[in-house]
């Protein structure tokens, strides 16, 4: 009769270790690396009117980055991202410091937390598309400010202008924004407060010394998820600009519609790098990784 | 070495009447008491008795409800903390953990606006009074518990405070390094020559520290007064229970404090008989429990030689006997 050599615990919790890590190998495998991989080999493929066929040209690439369309694109997505950045981050800090800093009981700091992700319980596009009929030309935001007597006729850059962009991609992602800020905020020592106040700093200087600094890591990975949000964003500049400005995810969108796949392949990997060398260099500012 | 406050700017710090209410809970009640400029006081209390209160009024980190708390002539009840002359080291120590060492303790001179070479030649200075100028580009994570009160020692005294304001700065600490540190807080306040208030609700640490032992109980003043005083003549039945190594008799005048090791235990005749509860052997010291007859449990220390003398075993039966002079009679 065979008997099973019982395993020695050393090899028996390597094992183990290797079979915890295979799940989330395989789908990231499957699900990330996978289509990266595809995306970056199409990118080098050639196409015409009506197919597209394996090859290693880097015609895709030098017509993506040779257009004065993508360079345009890129200035506004990244103006975009700029503005939606500033608004975001301080709303987002306001709302975190007055939660975590303000607000003395936990019961009512975690029901203005909730109340914060009311918003949230509808999808982007409702919430989204629900500004229209406000920021019309004969909408809410119009009627008050004509019956208010502020103006005489209504404000035509309300809707469809890169103030409606800005101010539907705000409203979609300030909470990226103080989510993480509110958690960095909550875990400061409220006795280092009294400690810079014991030592004469103002409540400016306390900001400045203690809070910022110690917010950081929350501000920057809320700024990762807010640029990556809009740099990616395919619909929101598409509605809120009623189409007149263009977005890099509409950019590699039409390409695709036209089925010029290796073009949006390449669209897409440019998208890609530009947003990682972005967090690269954010990442070089601030270490996140404590708070991870 | 620079004596970091000068000496004419010690005063006395006066509590009058002072009163914390949080809602209805009257934390403090409207206690008096006049800390001796330069000396070293410890407000002893079990959790809960409004010392850590007191501390936090007297700091102004705590809105004083009623009363008024003077420094010398000055009437700082409304001060802002840091414009009061007094300066607190927190319990956690509350170092920043972002800026090292030295910008830790140059911190309150930056929040004035000295200059950075200035300020920091200063902090450095600080850092040499309490034996840390090796570690000032270290952060704080990267210091021991011991390293790190002597860092926030530091930032405070940088303020040049007359009062400095300790909350229970020993009790983050092991007991070995406690004890260490306990004495170097005696020798910088010593030679400092400013007065300390020091929280705790550690008995020996107050016996060994103070000059001044203020217990409190309930937000009360149960007595205050040198070590001594307050360890040989407890005035209530809580403070001789709490500061320890006392008995509580219930004699027909009223309930009087004995201290264990003023009674004597003999096998013939004595005021009361009891009944050996346990014996534990405490190396220089043998504590008897006794279980006395009409006056509950009681506690004997005998000095090791006095026991092994004449070993008493459980269960014996022994008469107590006293000085008249030893039995403090207590406030009913």
């Amino acid at each position: 009769m065979k008997t099973r050599k019982a395993l020695d615990p050393d090899k028996r919790s390597e094992r183990v270790s290797w079979a915890l890590v295979t799940p989330l190998t395989l789908v990231l495998g499957f699900f990330l690396l996978a289509p990266i991989a595809t995306i970056v080999t199409v990118s080098f493929w050639g196409y015409n009117e009506w197919s597209f066929y394996p090859d290693f040209t880097f015609d895709n690439y030098l017509f993506h980055l040779t257009s004065a369309v993508t360079w345009a694109t890129y200035l506004k997505t990244l103006k975009f991202v700029v503005l939606t950045w500033v608004f975001c981050a301080v709303i987002g800090f306001t709302v975190a410091y007055f939660l975590a800093f303000h607000v003395q009981s936990l019961p009512v700091q975690i029901a203005l937390f909730l109340v914060c992700t009311i918003p949230f319980w509808t999808s982007n596009i409702i919430r989204m598309i629900s500004w229209i009929p406000f920021l019309g030309r004969n909408g809410l935001a119009n009627s008050a400010l004509i019956s208010l007597g502020v103006t005489d006729e209504p404000l035509e850059w309300l809707l469809y202008s890169d103030f409606a962009v800005v101010l539907a991609f705000v409203h979609l992602y300030a909470l990226f924004m103080v989510v993480p800020i509110f958690n960095t905020m909550m875990r400061i020592d409220k006795s280092l407060v009294e400690a810079a106040r014991d030592a004469g700093a103002t409540g400016f200087q306390i900001l400045m010394n203690v809070i910022i600094p110690l917010t950081k890591p929350g501000i920057m990975i809320g700024s990762i998820f807010v640029v990556t949000l809009v740099m990616g964003d395919v619909i929101t500049v598409r509605h809120m600009s009623g189409g007149q400005s263009a977005s890099v995810g509409r950019i590699i969108s039409n390409e695709i519609s036209l089925l010029q796949y290796p073009a949006a392949a390449a669209s897409s990997v440019v998208l890609l790098v530009t947003v990682l060398l972005m967090i690269g260099i954010m990442m070089r500012f601030v270490n996140i990784r404590k708070e991870l | 070495m620079n004596k970091t406050a000068p000496a004419g700017k010690i005063q006395d710090l006066e509590l009058v009447a002072t009163t914390k209410r949080y809602g209805d809970t009257v934390a403090v009640k409207a206690i008096n008491h006049t800390f001796r400029a330069g000396t070293y006081s410890c407000l002893l209390g079990p959790s809960g008795c409004g010392k850590s209160s007191t501390l936090r009024m007297i700091a102004g980190h705590e809105h004083v409800s009623d009363g008024d708390i003077l420094l010398g002539h000055a009437n700082i009840t409304d001060l802002p903390p840091a414009a009061r002359g007094t300066a607190m080291m927190f319990q956690s120590y509350a170092l920043f953990p972002h800026i090292s060492v030295v910008d830790n303790v140059a911190f309150s001179q930056k929040m004035k606006g000295v200059a950075k070479d200035v300020r920091r030649k200063k902090a450095m200075e600080l850092l040499e009074l309490v034996d840390m100028s090796a570690y000032a580009e270290r952060l704080p994570a990267q210091l021991s518990g011991g390293q790190q009160q002597r860092v926030a020692l530091a930032r405070a005294l940088i303020t040049e405070p007359s009062v400095l304001l300790l909350d229970e700065p020993l009790s983050a600490l092991d007991p070995f390094l406690r004890i260490r540190m306990r004495s170097e807080l005696k020798r910088l306040q010593r030679e400092l020559g400013i007065s300390f208030i020091h929280v705790t609700h550690s008995q020996d640490e107050a016996l060994a520290l103070a000059d001044d032992i203020i217990v409190m109980n309930n937000g009360l003043i149960e007595q205050a007064g040198g070590p001594r005083e307050v360890f040989n003549a407890p005035k209530t039945e809580f403070v001789a229970r709490f500061i320890g190594g006392h008995n509580v008799l219930a004699t027909p005048a009223g309930p009087v404090a004995l201290r264990a090791d003023r009674l004597a235990l003999s096998r013939q005749s004595g005021a009361i008989s009891a009944t050996v509860r346990e014996v534990e052997y405490l190396g220089s010291t043998v504590n008897v429990g006794l279980t006395a007859d009409g006056a509950g449990d009681l506690t004997a220390a005998l000095t090791d030689a006095a026991y092994f003398a004449d070993p008493i075993e459980i269960g014996a039966t022994v008469f107590l006997t006293w000085k008249p002079e030893d039995a403090h009679s207590l406030a009913a």
